[in-house]
């Protein structure tokens, strides 16, 4: 039950990389890839309707470690506190920047946002890494599971390297993704800058995996690196050939290949101690009582199901690519607002009058 | 201030920032949702235009409800790692449930809902509406039952000195979750309501157009507040009596009730400082045997007061402190069982009164606006845009006294439940150094206070622009429905 729950909470983080890290990505590469203010909308727009369920396979991974792993909840995440903090901030600014981004018509404003989305996008993806890398390579704990030592203790050339891993994968992923998703000039230099960047931006993860390996790995954790390897390398060729959907179906391979290996040789461990092998948090020790996983089972059994057919619903809805000639043109309130009394009509005679909206829905 | 004072100011912080946003999200979510379904029914326009309008203003605020709602999913274990560990078994699963039943929900139908307009089916577009706004309450229901379990343990047993679970009924079911998630749903109704009832009761003031739009919102809104205020008082009486048999230290210093009295007064206000239990120098004005009324459904009970309380739970409890460096200054030292005096007396009695205030200026500014007449004066301006924070203030001071009045406990022990089952605050807090603690709390401050300042920025730009601000000008052949052959350009794009 314990390892099965293991096996769970590897399962929402993988549905959190593979989804998110393509949100990271094309906000990532939002000034990169989007020279104009519609092009820039493109981008947001692919990952509009899905960001914030995308988002919430965090919460989840975060609330079911709580409730099946206490022990690992509570030394991983007091452990990485700053460095989470971070990563919570750059959530809080890229979450509120897409919302708001939009709401007023004014360069300045928008350049604010595209900032905050940008910043966002790149802290958030390095502190997934580093939380990810620090949990497998073990944190200074103590007997009671406290950390030891100070606040930066999580920063360790191993978790460094796995900050730069999760970063480079978003990247491509999200230049893959955007190949997808886009359609004319748009689509061309996504999938132009994810053959250029792509074998720099992979290496940090291989090399991670590598790292991972020799330190931990067993036989079938060797196997899952070399899909990771072989999946990255079919990506590349798909999207040379310009089969965009295989491609990106073989990130997919590629990050739960990934997913796979780090898990894989992180068990029996959930958090190992790199003071003594004896305090580590193991997936027995840290677990909650047999019948907490009972309950916790029987609600990601049926949650989980209907979760995954009502996102796919999701994306099938929104499956068609966006190109500029899509974005309508912007429709928010000016600043001077709409006096009431000189202006007539009213709704119940058949028109809702609105003589200052600074432009009509007409691109 | 060491790690414990930090830790709770943060959690104070961040919690009732996070409860700003989340009463409006849960009541106006709602509310839209009629409001589209009235529209898809009678096909009225005045209908289209009250949900894209109130729709709006829901998006902005939503938009902050997410992000400081991750902050909190996180800070039990940063924060609170002791407490963490301790209630793990019990705490996280309504938590994680919360996480795979609502939030998954909420944000997935929400994104149809904006981005659906021309890509779904009426009535399609309609149930994600609804799937988005029931489960923000379902949501609601799963973090209360969590929250309850701290005010009131149940359904475990204490097995190597952690509780754990032993029913999950007993949990979703306790008695304080029942009385808890009504109280707190029918508070965002009064929210939401009120909001309505402001909103548009300005606009009418300041004679805007559609004032069809508003009359019917004014009208909405005040019945929803009244609704949500009678639901309040019958939840609230309910919660104050299961609160008198299980913390009856929270209902004493609700009171500042020093003495024990038989029958007890009710305190409607005090003059001078309510901060010292001995209630030396202090002066109430109070109403003759209705606290034994509201504690016991009976005039002539007795109500037990702090003085008396205090000596019992050192009995239980303990007089002083372990001797712990990990409890800090607090280590060795006498336990203070009663909790801050001034923020539990005036935060219950704000509560109340805030409340009071809002349903009245709802009910008033219903009766001024009746058939059609709209009062002129700048007073009636004042009045819809002041009642618009009496809900906000109501909802805040009601969750400040209810969290300081279990202090020190952050798992309070439950009279008739299992014993052990109960943590001092003081023990629930990480190992972590003031430092990290420290920069954390000033970067949450700082880019919450910031983050407001913007969310009230857009409101208000959006509230001043009306109907006219979210719903274009109507084209001939647009009878607000979606158009199947359109497909080059987004109803709506970010």
């Amino acid at each position: 039950m314990e390892t099965l729950w293991f096996c769970v909470i590897a399962l929402l983080w993988l549905g959190y990389l593979f989804l998110e890290g393509f949100d990271f990505g094309v906000g990532m590469l939002l000034p990169v890839l989007g020279r104009s203010e519609r092009e820039r909308r493109v981008l947001i727009n692919t990952i509009g309707p899905v960001w914030d369920g995308n988002e919430v396979w965090l919460l989840v991974a975060g609330g079911a470690t709580f409730a099946a792993f206490p022990d690992w909840y509570a030394s991983l995440f007091s452990s990485v506190y700053l460095p989470l903090v971070l990563f919570l901030l750059a959530l809080i600014g890229r979450g509120v920047a897409f919302e708001y981004r939009g709401k007023v018509d004014s360069a300045r404003w928008r350049r604010t946002w595209d900032a905050v989305i940008v910043a966002g996008s790149w802290v958030a993806p390095l502190g997934v890494g580093l939380l990810l890398s620090a949990t497998v390579f073990g944190m200074p704990l103590d007997a009671a599971g406290d950390r030891v030592g100070s606040p930066f203790a999580s920063i360790r050339w191993e978790t460094l390297l796995g900050a730069a891993a999760v970063a480079g994968y978003a990247l491509v992923h999200g230049a893959v993704f955007l190949s997808l998703k886009t359609e004319g000039e748009v689509r061309e230099r996504a999938r132009a800058l994810a053959l250029k960047v792509a074998p720099v931006a992979l290496l940090p993860l291989l090399v991670l995996l590598l790292t991972v390996q020799l330190r931990f790995g067993s036989a079938w954790t060797w196997g899952a690196s070399i899909v990771v390897a072989l999946a990255a390398l079919g990506a590349y060729g798909r999207l040379v050939l310009r089969r965009e959907g295989q491609a990106f179906a073989l990130m997919g391979v590629a990050v739960a290949a990934t997913v796979a290996a780090l898990f894989g040789a992180l068990y029996p461990n959930v958090l190992p101690s790199t003071l003594d092998p004896a305090w580590s948090l193991t997936v027995a020790g840290a677990a909650s009582s047999p019948y907490t996983l009972t309950v916790m089972t029987w609600v990601a059994a049926f949650g989980t199901p209907a979760v995954l057919v009502y996102q796919g619903w999701t994306y099938w809805v929104f499956r068609k690519r966006i190109g500029t000639r899509h974005i309508p043109a912007v429709s928010v309130p000016s600043a001077s607002a709409p006096s009431g009394s000189a202006s007539s009509g009213s709704v119940s005679s058949g028109s809702v009058s609105s003589g200052s909206v600074s432009s009509g829905q007409v691109p | 201030m060491d790690v414990l004072d930090l830790a709770r100011w943060q959690f104070g912080i961040t919690t009732v920032y996070h409860f700003l946003m989340v009463p409006l999200t849960i009541g106006l979510s709602l509310l839209v949702a009629g409001m589209q379904t009235a529209w898809v029914r009678t096909g009225d326009r005045k209908y289209l235009a009250m949900t894209k309008f109130w729709g709006k203003l829901l998006l902005i605020n939503f938009a902050m409800g997410v992000v400081t709602g991750i902050v909190q999913e996180f800070q039990f274990g940063m924060t609170w790692s002791a407490y963490s560990r301790f209630v793990g078994d019990v705490f996280g699963a309504p938590l994680a449930m919360e996480g795979l039943v609502a939030f998954f929900v909420e944000s997935t139908f929400l994104g149809l809902w904006i981005f659906g307009w021309d890509r779904l089916p009426k009535k399609v577009h309609l149930a994600c509406v609804w799937a988005f706004s029931l489960a923000t309450i379902a949501s609601a229901y799963f973090i209360l039952a969590a929250n309850s379990w701290m005010q009131h343990p149940v359904g475990v047993e204490l097995v190597d000195g952690r509780p754990r679970l032993t029913s999950i009924w007993a949990v979703l079911g306790n008695n304080t979750t029942l009385a808890a998630f009504p109280h707190t749903v029918f508070g965002a109704f009064a929210v939401a309501g009120t909001f309505l009832v402001g909103v548009a009761a300005w606009h009418l003031w300041r004679r805007s157009d559609d004032g069809p739009v508003w009359r019917a919102s004014v009208k909405f809104g005040t019945w929803v507040g009244v609704v949500a205020f009678t639901g309040l008082a019958i939840s609230g009486d309910v919660q104050g009596k299961l609160m008198f048999e299980q913390q009856p230290m929270k209902m004493a210093a609700a009171e500042a009730l020093c003495h024990t009295e038989q029958p007890a007064a009710f305190s409607v206000f005090a003059i001078g400082d309510v901060s010292r239990p001995d209630c030396e120098n202090v002066k109430s004005v109070t109403v003759p045997a209705l606290l034994s009324f509201l504690a016991h459904n009976d005039f002539t009970t007795e109500v037990k007061g702090i003085e008396e309380l205090v000596p019992l739970y050192q009995e239980k409890y303990g007089t002083n402190y372990p001797v712990d460096p990990k409890l800090g200054e607090l280590s060795g030292k006498p336990i203070d069982y009663v909790p801050n005096l001034p923020v539990t007396y005036w935060g219950f009695r704000l509560m109340i009164g805030f409340g009071g205030l809002a349903v009245g200026a709802g009910l008033l500014v219903l009766w001024l606006t009746r058939g059609g007449r709209t009062p002129r004066g700048r007073w009636f301006k004042w009045l819809a845009l002041g009642s618009i924070a009496t809900p906000f203030l109501a909802n805040s001071f009601g969750w400040i006294f209810t969290e300081m009045g279990r202090q020190p406990f952050v798992v309070v022990p439950n009279p008739s439940g299992v014993d052990g089952v109960w943590m001092f605050t003081a023990r629930a807090v990480s190992s972590s150094t003031p430092g990290e603690v420290l920069t954390s709390l000033v970067a949450l401050t700082l880019v919450y206070g910031v983050l407001a300042c913007v969310e009230v920025f857009l409101i208000r730009r959006y509230v001043r622009a009306g109907v006219a601000g979210v719903l274009p000008a109507r084209k001939p052949d647009d009878d607000g429905s979606r158009d199947d052959d359109r497909d080059d350009v987004l109803t709506f794009a970010y």
